[in-house]
């Protein structure tokens, strides 16, 4: 239809630019945090994750190795190494002494102190030498280098098998599957009997079940907690899978009924006149046809329950056994703040699940967004 | 790993829990008015009658446990004192009028109820428009409904390291920082300049919800009738002038029911203060208010007060949506 309009380019560009312009915006900050995920954390404290794909320009103080790994060559005294320790790098310039940090180019003689002379090599490689034997402190090298992009898995090496993400990655499965599944069932039953039954009162149920899907949770809290303590369930998985199973009944069944509701009448008449009770009618004909909205409706609350912060932070402990991702990355944000790179690596262990359900289901959550939104 | 075979256990129960829980009732049901024989007509009926209760108990009783009950609970216990046991009237209340944190919530979600609900439409209404309009539109339609799979925390952490400040002379790798000081300025915390901060974590929030926005009104703006649009392409209007004066006044109700969605959802904002801030620094909202009393201060009565002021907040859009929704089903 817009083509028709006989669109000037002019437009068809600002509208390409302003559409890259939003997806950058919208993308860069996930990107930001993804990138410095995969760097140590020298790199994250010394530059911006935006110059991590270049090569970076550093300043090293060096201290050369202990005077006890001199070797005597002749009748000189050596210490050698390298000022990477093996991590590579180039060195574009160096120096003796802390005035003047890049006085020499690589490869040249700087003279030092007591005769000594000292030379750096492009690759690292350095080398002081002394008509005498060192003592005490190792002379300190200035190095200016620029070293190569650099990427390491070594913060999910860290968080997934000492900071306990690990563990609460499966606290987190255990908490989600059972609290995703077991709604469904009820309220499909439930949105079967609204949607396909007469009986007094439906309309009022319906609007009931309307009212509560924005009742804040908040409400809920205090006086679930104290009843579960009372049965026994104040810190236990049954406890969490009925309290999320309850929270997300009302979109459930408003998702299903609304659906189920525009299921063909004829399929479920006829099915009545060949004789089908309305349980194997449910079961055999509402169940199979509702699969999108079971699917959309399961992918909410899966995201929902995945992210959830407030209900596991009632309704479970804080031990090492019952402590979810949402909760570790709390606490990680308070006890490890300046620690960009384990914080990195947590929040994409926790975030990826859920990133990797959205683009594989997308469809299903945009129609169920769609219907599920009270119009 | 024994938890997940608990877990597991759990779903299988349960689903043939419930299975059988509806095989067995309807069974029943169906033995005692057998629908053959002579009085196989009323049978029928009767047991009409009752089957959909068999059908909707599991998930009215979940229903009344969950949310109608504590709703009651905790309307009483507002008008109790700290632990519950005695009664104190309004007390809860006029102490919640005298508190300075109190009103400083207030204040700051009336402010996140204006901005966020408002930014978000907004945004989601220019990308619902220009993605609808381009081949890529999927591809980037997808990367910013993406925040939206994110949790708060975790788009608390995307964030706090956009704000991240590292000061005496170090290089600033927080995004903010760095461009702040590419611009000139001298680096902040920023979390804690008020009222800035607030705003810093309102952006978060818009962050995620304009996904949502722009998803519900790109489906809205497919759903006009190309006549009038056609019909102002006839009469000489702008692309400009038909978006602004023949597609969005025709989308008014969508817009309307995105805007009260994530007004809901602002209501309820809690992880990402929790996490970002905890409140201070005259960030504090509601939400995190009443999780300060009831985990930090120990005082169901205060924290049960403050829920009920979110719910009263919410009440005015639940009534409109079951008025919209009542209309619906006529």
């Amino acid at each position: 239809m817009d083509n028709i309009a006989g669109t000037k380019s002019s437009l068809v560009w600002a509208v390409h630019l302003a559409t890259a312009a939003l997806v950058l915006l919208w993308v860069l900050p996930t990107i930001g945090l993804l990138v410095s995920s995969f760097r140590d954390r020298d790199q994250i404290t010394t530059s911006g994750w935006w110059m991590s794909l270049f090569a970076s320009e550093q300043n090293i103080v060096y201290r050369a190795g202990a005077a006890d790994s001199q070797q005597q060559e002749g009748t000189l005294w050596v210490i050698a190494g390298n000022v990477f320790d093996g991590a590579g790098g180039e060195v574009k310039a160096f120096g003796v002494n802390s005035r003047a940090p890049s006085e020499f180019a690589p490869g040249t003689e700087a003279p030092m102190n007591d005769g000594v002379t000292g030379t750096v090599a492009e690759n690292g490689d350095y080398r002081l030498v002394s008509p005498v034997a060192f003592e005490g402190r190792s002379p300190r090298l200035f190095v200016t280098s620029v070293t190569p992009p650099r990427f390491t898995l070594d913060n999910y090496n860290r968080v997934l098998f000492a900071e306990g993400i690990g563990r609460a990655f499966l606290n987190t499965m255990t908490v989600t599957i059972p609290a995703t599944v077991i709604p469904i069932l009820i309220a499909a039953f439930a949105a079967f009997a609204l949607a396909w039954m007469e009986f007094p009162g439906r309309a009022l149920l319906i609007a009931t079940i309307v009212g509560l899907l924005v009742v804040p949770l908040q409400l809920s809290l205090i006086p679930l907690l104290k009843l579960h303590n009372s049965l026994g369930i104040g810190k236990e998985y049954v406890g969490i899978w009925l309290a999320h199973s309850g929270f997300g009944l009302p979109l459930a069944i408003y998702l299903l009924r609304n659906y189920m509701v525009g299921l063909p009448r004829e399929i479920i008449e006829s099915a009545r006149v060949d004789g089908a009770t309305d349980f194997q009618i449910f079961l055999k004909i509402i169940l199979p046809l509702s699969f999108p909205a079971l699917a959309s409706f399961a992918i909410f609350q899966f995201l929902w329950t995945w992210n959830d912060l407030l209900v596991a932070t009632v309704f479970l402990g804080n031990s090492a056994d019952q402590l979810v991702m949402t909760g570790l990355l709390r606490e990680l944000m308070g006890s490890k703040g300046g620690e960009w790179e384990i914080l990195a690596a947590s929040a994409f262990v926790s975030i990826s699940v859920p990133l990797i359900v959205f683009f594989a289901m997308q469809k299903y959550l945009v129609r169920g967004l769609l219907a599920g939104s009270v119009k | 790993m024994e938890q997940l075979f608990m877990a597991m256990a759990t779903i299988v129960i349960g689903v043939f829990g419930c299975v059988a829980y509806f095989f067995f009732s309807n069974v029943v049901l169906d033995s005692i008015y057998p629908p053959r024989g002579p009085d196989a007509g009323r049978n029928i009926a009767r047991a009409a009658l009752i089957r959909p209760w068999l059908f909707l108990m599991p998930a009215l009783l979940l229903l009344a446990a969950y949310l109608v009950y504590p709703l009651f609970v905790s309307i009483w216990l507002s008008f109790m004192d700290a632990t519950g046991d005695n009664f104190v009237g309004l007390g809860n209340y006029t102490w919640l009028l005298n508190d300075l944190k109190f009103r400083e919530s207030l204040q700051n979600n009336i402010l996140w109820l204006l901005v966020v609900p408002a930014l978000s439409t907004f945004f989601g209404l220019i990308a619902a428009a220009l993605t609808d309009r381009i081949g890529w539109g999927n591809f980037a339609k997808a990367m910013i409904f993406m925040p939206m799979a994110i949790s708060f925390i975790g788009a608390a952490v995307i964030w706090k390291f956009i704000y991240d400040y590292r000061g005496d002379g170090q290089t600033e790798v927080g995004v903010l920082n760095a461009l702040w000081v590419a611009l000139g300025g001298e680096a902040q915390t920023w979390l804690t300049v008020e009222p800035a901060n607030s705003f810093l974590l309102m952006i978060v929030l818009v962050w995620i919800q304009t996904g949502f926005a722009m998803v519900i009104l790109s489906a809205a703006l497919r759903g006009i009738p190309e006549e009038t649009i056609e019909a102002a392409i006839l009469d000489g209007a702008s692309p400009l002038q038909i978006f602004a004066r023949i597609k969005v006044p025709q989308i008014w109700g969508t817009i309307a029911v995105v805007w009260t969605t994530i007004t809901i959802t602002v209501l309820k904002v809690f992880d990402i203060v929790l996490a970002m801030t905890n409140g201070q620094w005259g960030t504090q909202v509601l939400a995190n208010l009443m999780f300060d009393w009831m985990f930090r201060g120990n005082d169901t009565g205060r924290a049960s007060a403050v829920a009920l002021v979110i719910m009263i907040m919410v009440t005015p859009i639940m009534i409109w949506n079951i008025r919209n929704a009542r209309k619906e089903m006529r």
